[in-house]
């Protein structure tokens, strides 16, 4: 079937995206820049259509607990949020990683600490990529550098969801969320009336109980869990690394830079090759699992590579790790809700790496 | 070609409707497009403004601190946004409420009095369309069919019955831009 071309904000890509990717609910609270996300769902009223249940909560912890609740009973369920409302979701979503479940947690990212300011930023990429919560635990990180992203990745986000037991978040920011751009729609999956085999949904004879917990007072058996989770997330390590390059292949120096940054560094690209500095860029998409292979490999290959994010340096760590020491590797960000420019980028590829 | 646009001034003017309808008029003649608001502390209250780019590529950033043209409609926006075209760039601007005037001469300046206009033709919220009609004579990167059929698009149903004179406003500003060009030619 065709796709259907609209023109709308990223916010509203995602809500129209989850109710065609067939999900069975939202739990949600407004924060800005991502309030579009439940105005939207509330306007579109799929509970009347599609089955699919949209609630504004009485506070994020409500939402989280909720998405906790569908995500036992092996419902596709959703929540999203902003920077503060996400740091509140926190024990929700360790306990939902630490359960085995599948969830969709969106973070349209916004300049913190604390309530920061409400417009754009990246400063939440420790946060999403290593940890957030206590324990040892990871969530899929889908980091969209477009509208259409935002609306692909939601399908994707459940299909990954499901497919590994585990919480998935998309990380994404409020220019990203506040921009609109066009955006080629699915046609709408069928809500599933399959019920899988853990799910919480009433014991019949024919099996014994399902018991959804994160709880496990042997330190035996949960060092056996910590295991299997471990031997989990190295599959994914191996099996879901995502990226983009941009002019890669004969680049003497590269960008790093996701989402918002991304977009940025492209532009920042176009502009030094017109320089004649030959740079390229690699976009990861994964931010869990990180494509630390193939900045290895091209480690390799470059003189020297820029991590550019808005953020004091966060992403730059994963950076860092994956070159291991081959090549100079330095930060570049803004903070505080600015972005930087491509002019920017490239005075500071040129200023920390080229001459540097 | 890739069109890179500010359009900035008071909120409520309908700067963000203004980027929105060229969006969408972008969308109905195959371009690539983004609209990026200004959602911050200016949105409650006080300037607001919007980056549109039209394309016939990938658009890259669609966050840029330089424009080929600036559409400026109050003193704090021309303030801000002059410096910002790039030079060989278009800034049109109405004259209402300005009392320092955009001096660059690396630029084509064009004033267009789209409020009063508006205000005359009894129909004051159409000043913004009467602006875009006078842009686009200048730089046709959009034709009007599509920007009144984007009209159509970005309008909730319940407003349609305001697209002809929305259309009209159009037209008078490219009529009124015309009449500065000739007055323009006749002045060399």
């Amino acid at each position: 079937m065709e796709r259907e071309l609209r023109l709308m904000k990223g916010n509203e890509a995602v809500a129209e995206a989850a109710i065609r990717a067939g999900a069975d609910g939202y739990f949600g609270y407004p924060i800005t820049p991502q309030s579009e996300i439940l105005e939207y769902l509330m306007e579109a009223k799929p509970y009347e259509t599609t089955g699919m249940v949209v609630l504004q909560a009485e506070s994020e912890l409500a939402a989280i607990n909720m998405v906790y609740g569908g995500a036992a009973c092996g419902k596709k369920v959703m929540t999203t949020s902003s920077s503060p409302g996400i740091s509140l979701k926190q024990e929700g979503i360790t306990y939902i990683a630490g359960a085995e479940l599948p969830c969709l947690i969106v973070n349209v990212v916004r300049g913190g600490p604390g309530l920061g300011t409400i417009q754009p930023a990246q400063s939440d990429y420790f946060q999403a990529v290593k940890g957030g919560g206590h324990g040892d635990y990871h969530l899929i990180v889908l980091a969209p550098a477009s509208v259409q992203e935002m609306a692909d990745f939601v399908e994707l986000g459940f299909d990954l969801a499901f497919r590994y037991r585990n919480p998935v978040m998309i990380l994404s920011d409020g220019a990203i969320g506040q921009m609109m751009e066009k955006v080629y729609l699915n046609p709408h999956r069928e809500r599933s009336k399959d019920v899988p085999e853990w799910a919480t949904t009433g014991k019949p004879p024919t099996r014994s109980r399902n018991i959804i917990t994160s709880l496990d007072l042997d330190p035996e058996a949960q060092e056996r869990f910590n295991l299997k989770l471990v031997a989990k997330y190295n599959e994914i390590r191996e099996k879901e690394v995502r990226y983009e390059e941009f002019q890669c292949d004969d680049a003497d120096y590269l960008l790093v830079a996701y989402g918002t940054s991304a977009r940025v560094c492209q532009k920042s690209v176009q502009l030094a090759r017109m320089e004649g500095i030959r740079v390229g860029l690699l976009r990861p998409i994964t931010l869990f699992p990180f494509p630390s292979e193939r900045i290895s490999v091209l480690a390799d290959r470059v003189k020297g590579i820029l991590s550019v994010e808005m953020s004091a340096g966060q992403m730059v760590e994963d950076v860092l790790l994956a070159v291991n020491g081959k090549v100079t590797v330095k930060h570049y960000g803004r903070m505080g809700g600015m972005i930087p420019t491509p002019e920017e980028v490239v005075e500071n590829l040129r200023s920390k790496i080229i001459g540097g | 070609m890739t069109e890179e646009i500010i359009i900035a001034g008071f909120g409520g003017q309908g700067v963000l409707s203004m980027g929105k309808i060229m969006a969408y008029a972008g969308v109905l003649q195959d371009m690539e497009v983004s609209w990026m608001p200004s959602y911050g502390p200016e949105m409650r209250g006080g300037t607001a403004n919007v980056i549109v780019i039209l394309s016939t590529e990938r658009i890259s950033s669609p966050i840029i601190r330089r424009f080929d043209t600036g559409i400026i409609l109050n003193q704090q926006s021309l303030d801000k946004f002059e410096g910002s075209i790039k030079p060989g760039g278009v800034l049109v601007y109405d004259g209402n409420g300005i009392s320092r005037h955009p001096v660059r001469n690396d630029i084509s300046i064009y004033r267009i009095d789209a409020t009063e206009e508006a205000a005359r033709l009894n129909s004051p919220k159409t000043f913004n369309m009467i602006i875009l009609g006078g842009f686009l004579e200048i730089k046709p990167v959009l034709s009007v069919e599509n920007v009144v059929n984007g009209l159509k698009k970005s309008l909730p149903e319940r407003h349609h019955r305001l697209i002809p004179e929305n259309a009209k406003a159009l037209q008078r500003g490219g009529e009124m831009m015309r009449e500065v060009l000739r007055i323009r030619e006749q002045d060399k």
